[in-house]
């Protein structure tokens, strides 16, 4: 082993030798060394403006006490601001003012059809159209229609576990032996005429049927069939049925019962987003008809 | 100065043993300044004196969720980014994972995060979606999973998977582990006198509620609904921090 310098790039070897080959020891590139230079720096600044280093219980802070959740938190302060010039003024308004302003709807649809994508969709649908076992907001109205109704829905939910939710629950007539088999069928049979043609069922079973009705159902849903408003017994006379509509299904109502649940929005949403979303809701409503 | 380090480093190189212990000791570096510091410093894991266990059933749930793969398309971690916490709530703290062994935060998002889809929709909307995903949300690529509704569900390990749970440090107590199976059927029974011992291990906030909407059966689908129910929901403290839309 022997060190030489070799004559025609000037630099000294390794010393090593592998069958006559030899290899030079040429110095590290000055471009290595200006950027491990610059990286050294780039820590060194980076230790001091940015939480950099554990001091037992607790860590250097930086001199730009930077922290992501006090980020986060400030940058949604800041949206909040930035949109307060049309959120103020739809907390400060009633429901009818704001549906007489155009601008302030437009933004309503905006930002209600993003709050209503991430909140409301899953079950309602995209366009509010409901899916079998959760109503079209287009068209049910168990609790009522109007915007003040449809906010403490939105606020307390259905069967939710809120404090102040709305309860509403149709027993299970079959199951809990409440009716026989065939009364059901009967109210069925009634219950469906009063929507449409009474098809193939004889009018002496609606007629039965009638008489089940106003003994069993007409406390809740009202002797008229027309529902009621204030334990969110729906309208039966309409056509629309929540469940989906087929003889299978109200069948399937009848025999179990029906508890429908809507979660509570309160400790989710904030009282602008489910005011929007109100709005929102009630112009679904509006354009549907 | 510079001679002298190449002088020790080309000493160095030529002892095997002593480079492979310098290397070591280099490439530990990284690890004892950013993850050993964690385990002393105070703000590392918040504090929620309000933190309730997994119950027997959710902890069932859970090891479906493990088992059928949904952290592969699921993320259990809001960032603390503006639009993760206006569209799902407020960001994730680490407490939240305390009893999470393992943890199932996740890093694919094919569908969303489930951080804070407890209480979100009804437990009837999970089923039905579990079901047929589609029917609910069209445009999804989530497979169904109808079998879970006719699976019972496997009871009597319940106690050991407390147990292993609590050799990695969740608190569970005698009493919890030997009422594992009992407390698994309560929780999915309101009715039956199984259902008090739940709420008063685990507390009055516990929900017992029949899950899939057959308390006489007990199923895989009861669990994981269970489990989906209480995510988010162990503490109150994420909802206590500034960073939320809600009030």
């Amino acid at each position: 082993m022997q060190i030489e310098r070799d004559p025609v790039s000037g630099y000294l070897t390794t010393g090593h030798e592998w069958n006559g080959i030899k290899e030079l020891n040429t110095p590290v590139p000055r471009i290595v060394w200006f950027f491990i230079a610059v990286t050294h720096i780039w820590a060194l600044g980076y230790w001091l403006l940015m939480p950099a280093f554990p001091l037992g219980s607790t860590y250097t802070k930086g001199l730009l006490n930077a922290d992501d959740r006090a980020a986060v938190t400030e940058s949604v302060r800041q949206a909040q601001a930035a949109r307060s010039g049309w959120t103020d003024e739809l907390m400060s308004k009633s429901y009818a003012e704001i549906q007489r302003d155009q601008a302030l709807m437009a933004e309503v649809r905006r930002s209600g059809r993003a709050l209503f994508g991430d909140n409301c969709v899953a079950c309602h649908g995209e366009n509010g159209q409901g899916a079998p076992g959760f109503p079209d907001l287009r068209r049910s109205s168990l609790w009522g229609a109007t915007p003040e109704v449809i906010a403490e829905t939105i606020r307390v939910g259905i069967n939710s576990g809120h404090k102040d939710s709305r309860v509403s629950q149709m027993p299970a007539f079959g199951r809990d032996q409440m009716l026989q088999g065939s009364q059901i069928q009967e109210v069925l049979a009634y219950v469906l005429s009063l929507s449409g043609p009474a098809g193939p069922r004889p009018a002496e079973m609606v007629e039965a049927g009638k008489a089940v009705f106003a003994a069993n159902c007409a406390s809740c849903h009202g002797d008229d069939a027309k529902g009621k408003l204030d334990v969110g017994a729906p309208n039966l006379t309409t056509g629309y049925w929540r469940t989906g509509g087929s003889g299978a299904s109200l069948h399937g109502v009848l025999w179990d019962g029906l508890r429908g649940q809507m979660p509570s929005w309160e400790g989710r949403l904030s009282p602008v987003d489910r005011k929007i979303l109100t709005l929102y809701v009630v112009d679904l409503r509006e354009r549907h008809q | 100065m510079f001679k002298a380090l190449f002088t020790f480093h080309y000493w160095l190189e030529r002892k095997a043993i002593g480079f492979v212990v310098a290397i070591l000791m280099v490439s530990s570096v990284g690890g004892i300044v950013e993850i050993a510091p964690l385990f002393t410093i105070h703000q590392t894991v918040e504090a929620a004196p309000d933190m309730r266990l997994y119950t027997p059933l959710e902890l069932a749930g859970r090891n479906i969720y493990v088992r059928e793969g949904c952290y592969a398309c699921h993320s259990q971690m809001i960032r603390t980014l503006r639009d993760e916490v206006e569209r799902y709530g407020p960001y994730s703290l680490a407490v939240e994972s305390k009893y999470d062994h393992p943890m199932l935060w996740g890093s694919k998002r094919t569908g969303p995060d489930l951080a804070r889809i407890g209480n979100k929709y009804s437990d009837e909307w999970h089923v039905l979606h579990f079901i047929d995903p589609r029917a609910l949300v069209p445009p999804s690529v989530m497979p169904s999973y109808a079998r879970l509704l006719n699976n019972s569900l496997r009871t009597d390990d319940l106690g050991n998977h407390l147990t292993a749970q609590r050799a990695v440090g969740v608190p569970y107590s005698d009493e919890m582990i030997a009422n594992a199976r009992a407390d698994a059927f309560g929780q999915a029974n309101p009715d039956s006198p199984l259902s008090e011992g739940v709420s008063k291990r685990y507390g009055e906030a516990t929900t017992v509620r029949p899950f899939d909407g057959k308390p006489d059966h007990l199923t895989e689908m009861d669990a994981i609904v269970a489990y989906l129910q209480i995510l988010g929901r162990l503490t109150e403290a994420p909802y206590k921090t500034a960073a939320t839309t809600g009030e």
